[in-house]
């Protein structure tokens, strides 16, 4: 018995060495240790053993067919690692091959400056407003204490619809309006289109200003020369920028300043100029029904492309509104 | 405008340098935009005087000259001006010198003779811009001089850009009491004007019938002067570098005193006026032909000078050719007139005119200057070319002359506008500086009276913009507003319309920003029969028509790109559009866009297939699924657009925008290659969104069947998926359409639309029995609204 047992296994060990494949595996395993396999016929010689013999035979068959099945089980794990490994090995993929879909577009300089310049804004407190395009002269001029005559008028080269209505020339009439609609305290901002009838190098028919506005009890110079200061040095994110501000002339602001900045990106000793400022002129706050003894207030106006070109290093006003995809895509 | 430093330094001497000069006059207001010395770089240009002239031999044009240039001997020199003769004094280029633009002055030999330097024109040292000849100098030039010693010609001169409101700089001595003001330093008049004390009677008499408008006229008649006298080259050096050419003594003298002064003045050839003088308003049909030749019809607000024939001068504003002075004059009458800037300011743009005097009148000249300004011009002439002065005649209105404004000033608005306290003595001393008269009137408050010149002083937050102006804007404190913590409304039912742009950047847009302004042709194909608006001065055709849709600016921008070799575009805008209703404009934010070329940028596994209907639809549908908004695509009459390929977006029955490819007809019009795809929607109603309210899901499994339909080919895929929506089946949650297919085994006029349903419950797991018969329901009410039967 025991040299049958012994015979067996040995044949199982051999059977399974030549083994390549799962089923072939399966047929192995039934051939052994299925129903009409080799251990169960031996079993069933158990029957005719002396009830003495018949435990210690059915031991050693027991012990002699687990040893074939954990050499089975072993080959199964074998093969199936092998197909794994084969599997995966016919998957891998050139992982250096580009993805799908890899396809952003991006802001325009302008909205991406108009954007920051909100958000900085946005953060003390100002809200957005805004204003027509096709403005009268009213709000564009009469209201911002320019009268028809004034000299001041000759500077902002206009374009007309006809003798009442035209394109704003900046966002300045936007103040108006919020004034007109709304008593103090106001802090506004008003981004938009503005247009001068001017076309060359540096200049663009159309161009961006934001215009900002203020107005409370105790609003004054000091405090407007915080703010752009404090506005500069953020948009720029340059805690060392140079800021310099110099007296100008606006009909709508008195005293009315121009602001400068200076960084050593610009070169030595180079101011640039940014925006113009000043205290609400009391004519001005008149003319929109806000008394002028109880209210102070300041606005800025300033070129959004001419911060985006001083940002980003843009060195011609006119890439603005070619629309190039090759300098638009620099903005992602 | 032009000033030179060293003119203004007659008044004062600040002991400043000329970036000095520029940098507090800039810090002070008057902006300087730049520093030029009075001539352009040359060196080694001195005085000469021509000691003889010969013949050269061998070349007709050429002289042989010997010149004087202060050395041991005179130098011989070719020389081919015309005007070149002996004893002239003419500037010398000698051996070694370098004039404007780096040309070197060598040893040559000219057809065979030896030249030692170059006897030099007016253009040669950029000093004009053409010139005949030599330029000629003084008799009483010192020989050998540096020429830009002798002339001054490192002189800086500072181009300054005054503000509207600082019309008292636009002279010499504005700018020196302005310089005299910001550095402290001593001022004074450069000389003393002997006023006439006697003179003959002239016989031209002034009436002035506009006193309002001319509240000061003063003239006087000067005769017998030479008129063959020239023009000094001072006077021309000091005109020239301002900016103004020289033109004739009279003339120059005018403009010289209006340089130096402020005051434009105005002389007419006293022999070619017809009777008196008239300041009046023109009359109705009037012309006048002006001085630079042109007839102007005059309108009814033009003041004018006239005399018996009718105007004889647009008043400060331009003379007229009739009575202009020429080279025969001997007799003149000089005009100083104080014209109110009301009465001149937009004149003469009205006539396309700017001149020195309308920029100055506009603006405000000093009412006080036009006997000062008259004497001095009357001086210069008599000192150079001889003749008599008339006694003066004066026509002034004194209540009609502005006078300046008395302005009561409180330390504590000081304060409140600047926040910084000025003490009393600030106060006074910086004003008194600007020659303004100060008098306190009690604690902390003064009457302030401007000088006449100060037209731009009216109220108090002028004076303390003097104050700041002088004491200087960057030593001004700094302050943060404090104000209280407030905390702003957040509606969440509107959407950013930075929420859309980031949507279409997602799907590789690019925004452009385009012009608002086209051309007729492209406004018209996309007005939609709205009324559009046209600008009164555009700056071209192609920009003459305010937008109605965005698509014109973002189709060139297109076409752009397109002729830049980019084989894949896709772009976006969001801005207004205009259109002229009865009431006035529309002027609606709108957001459109264009796709051009392969769907997928250039990939190695997808294929190159060009952008459809469906891409841009697609682009459409996810802006409408950013606000969380519901349409419909219906078809569309849009002429720019492909008649089968272009659909109305509608929401709530509103059309709100539209889509589709462009019209084949516009390829070619816009200069585009195909096939182009657009859309154009409203702004406002993508901005309001929806605040989400959740709804129970179900705990229970869903389950899914797919049902193919086939339906006429004329039916719309959304007919079948609104039939199941009215249907409005309890344990329906889903409707997806998957398969749109025509060909064998359909009838050639018919298709199979095949849908996805799921179906759910909130109570339970649905049976068999039950998806069957809400099945059977579908397919009913499919074939009912379609007369689609289920495919087998």
């Amino acid at each position: 018995m025991q040299e049958t047992l012994s015979k067996l296994v040995e044949e199982a060990r051999d059977a399974l060495s030549k083994i390549e494949s799962l089923a072939d595996l399966d047929q192995l395993r039934v051939r052994f240790l299925g129903k009409k396999g080799a251990f169960t016929a031996l079993m069933k010689q158990l029957g005719n053993m002396s009830p003495e013999q018949r435990p210690k035979a059915g031991q050693v068959i027991n012990e002699a067919k687990q040893t074939v099945q954990a050499l089975i089980n072993e080959k199964k794990a074998a093969l199936e690692a092998a197909a794994l490994a084969a599997k995966l090995a016919a998957e891998a993929v050139d992982v250096t091959l580009p993805g799908r879909h890899v396809d952003i577009g991006g802001l325009h300089p302008v909205t991406r400056t108009l954007n920051r310049i909100e958000r900085l804004f946005a953060q003390a407190g100002f809200t957005v407003a805004q204003g027509p395009e096709i403005e009268d002269d009213w709000h564009n001029f009469e209201a911002l204490n320019i009268p028809e005559t004034h000299p001041a008028r000759a500077m902002h080269d206009t374009f007309y619809i006809n003798g009442r209505d035209l394109l704003r020339t900046h966002t300045s009439g936007v103040q108006v309006r919020v004034m007109k609609s709304q008593q103090p305290p106001i802090r506004i901002i008003a981004p938009g289109r503005v247009y001068r009838c001017d076309s060359d190098q540096t200049h663009t028919p159309m161009f961006h200003q934001v215009e900002g506005l203020v107005v409370e009890e105790n609003a004054n110079f000091a405090q407007l020369k915080t703010l752009i200061i404090d506005f500069l040095r953020r948009f720029f994110e340059d805690d060392n920028l140079k800021v310099r501000f110099r007296p100008s002339y606006f009909p709508f602001t008195e005293p009315s300043a121009e602001v400068d900045i200076a960084t050593d990106l610009f070169g030595e000793g180079r101011w640039m100029e940014v925006l113009g400022c000043g205290m609400v002129h009391p004519n001005v706050l008149r003319n929109v029904g806000i008394d002028p003894d109880k209210y102070q207030g300041f606005a800025f106006g300033l070129g959004v492309e001419r911060l985006a070109m001083l940002r980003y290093g843009v060195n011609d006003l006119r890439l603005f509104f070619e629309n190039d995809l090759r300098f638009l895509q620099q903005f992602k | 405008m032009k000033v030179s430093k060293h003119w203004i330094e007659q008044w004062t001497q600040p002991g400043w340098c000329a970036e000095e000069m520029s940098e507090a006059l800039s810090l002070a207001g008057l902006e300087v935009d730049g520093v030029e010395p009075a001539a352009p770089a040359f060196k080694g240009v001195v005085v000469g005087e021509v000691l003889r002239v010969d013949k050269h031999p061998d070349a007709d044009k050429l002289h042989v000259t010997m010149v004087d240039v202060g050395e041991e001997a005179p130098l011989q020199i070719v020389c081919g001006a015309k005007n070149v003769r002996a004893g002239m004094k003419a500037p010398c280029a000698r051996v070694g010198a370098v004039l404007p633009g780096g040309f070197k002055i060598k040893k040559a030999k000219l057809r065979g003779v030896a030249s030692f330097g170059m006897l030099c024109s007016a253009s040669e040292l950029g000093l004009a811009e053409s010139a005949e000849g030599l330029m000629v100098l003084p008799s009483d030039a010192p020989v050998g001089e540096d020429l830009r010693v002798y002339l001054d010609l490192d002189d800086p001169i500072l181009d300054v850009d005054l503000t509207p409101n600082r019309a008292d700089c636009l002279s010499h001595e504005g700018m020196a009491r302005e310089v005299a003001a910001l550095a402290g330093s001593a001022y004074a008049e450069p000389y003393t004007l002997i006023t006439p004390e006697a003179g003959f009677e002239t016989a031209i008499q002034v009436a002035v019938e506009a006193p309002d408008a001319c509240p000061r006229y003063v003239g006087v008649e000067v005769r017998g002067f030479n008129k063959d006298v020239e023009t000094p080259l001072w006077i021309q050096e000091a005109l020239r570098r301002c900016g103004i050419r020289p033109i004739s003594l009279v003339v120059d003298i005018t403009n010289y005193v209006m340089l130096e002064l402020g005051q434009p003045l105005h002389a007419f050839d006293a022999d070619r006026l017809k009777g008196g003088i008239q300041v009046r308003f023109a009359r109705e049909g009037e012309a006048l032909v002006t001085l630079d030749g042109q007839r102007r019809v005059l309108q009814r607000n033009t003041l004018v000078i006239a005399d018996d024939s009718g105007p004889i001068a647009l008043a400060g504003i331009m003379g007229g050719e009739a009575t202009a002075v020429g080279d025969e004059t001997t007799r003149i009458f000089f005009e100083a007139a104080h014209f109110k800037p009301e009465a001149i300011a937009g004149r003469a743009r009205q006539y396309g005119l700017h001149t020195d005097a309308s920029h100055r009148f506009e603006r405000g000249v000093d009412p006080a200057l036009p006997p000062k300004a008259l004497w001095r011009a009357v001086d210069l002439l008599l000192s150079l070319a001889g003749g008599e002065v008339s006694r003066r005649v004066a026509v002034e209105s004194f209540e009609h002359l502005p006078q300046p404004a008395t302005i009561t000033l409180h330390q504590e608005k000081i304060e409140k506008v600047l926040g910084m306290v000025f003490t009393g003595q600030m106060v006074e001393s910086l004003l008194q500086r600007l020659h303004f008269q100060v008098e306190p009137i009690g604690v902390g408050r003064w009457q302030v009276r401007a000088p006449s010149w100060r037209f731009d002083i009216a109220i108090e937050e002028d004076l303390i913009e003097e104050l700041a102006r002088l004491y200087g804007y960057n030593r001004l404190p700094e302050s943060a507003v404090h104000a209280p913590m407030q905390l702003g409304n957040l509606p969440e039912t509107e959407l950013d319309e930075q929420a859309l742009r980031e949507a279409l950047v997602q799907r590789g847009y690019h925004e452009v920003i385009t012009y608002s302004f086209i051309d007729a042709e492209m406004a018209q194909a996309f007005a939609l029969n709205q009324q559009t608006v046209a600008l009164a001065n555009p700056l071209s055709e192609e920009l003459a028509i305010m937008r109605p849709s965005l698509l014109p600016g973002i189709l060139k921008a297109l076409a752009y790109n397109q002729k830049r070799q980019q084989l894949r575009v896709r772009i976006f805008e969001i801005g207004r559009v205009f259109a002229q209703t009865e009431q006035g404009y529309e002027q609606p934010m709108k957001i459109g866009g264009a796709i051009y070329g392969s769907r997928a940028p250039l990939h190695w596994d997808t294929p190159v297939e060009l952008v459809d209907f469906f891409d841009i639809k697609g682009d459409v549908q996810a802006l409408l699924a950013a606000a969380d908004m519901e349409a419909d695509f219906t078809p569309a009459a849009h002429p720019a657009l492909h008649p089968g390929q272009r659909a109305w977006v509608e929401h709530q029955g509103q059309i709100i925008g539209y889509l589709g490819q462009l019209h084949p007809a516009y390829y070619k019009r816009m200069k585009l290659a195909e096939s182009v795809f657009v859309f154009e929607l409203a702004l406002p109603p993508l901005l309001q969104t929806r605040l989400p309210a959740a709804q129970p899901i179900s705990r229970f499994p869903e389950v899914s069947r797919d049902l193919a339909f086939v339906v006429d080919r004329s039916v719309p895929a959304a007919a079948i998926e609104q039939a199941i929506a009215e249907l409005d089946h309890p344990l329906v949650v889903q409707v997806q359409l998957f398969d749109l297919y025509t060909g064998d085994n359909l009838p050639a006029d018919k298709k199979s639309l095949a849908v996805k349903l799921r179906f759910s419950s909130l109570a339970q797991t649905l049976s068999d029995e039950q998806v069957d018969a809400a099945v059977a329901q579908v397919v009913e009410a499919v074939q009912r609204a379609t007369g689609g039967v289920l495919r087998q």
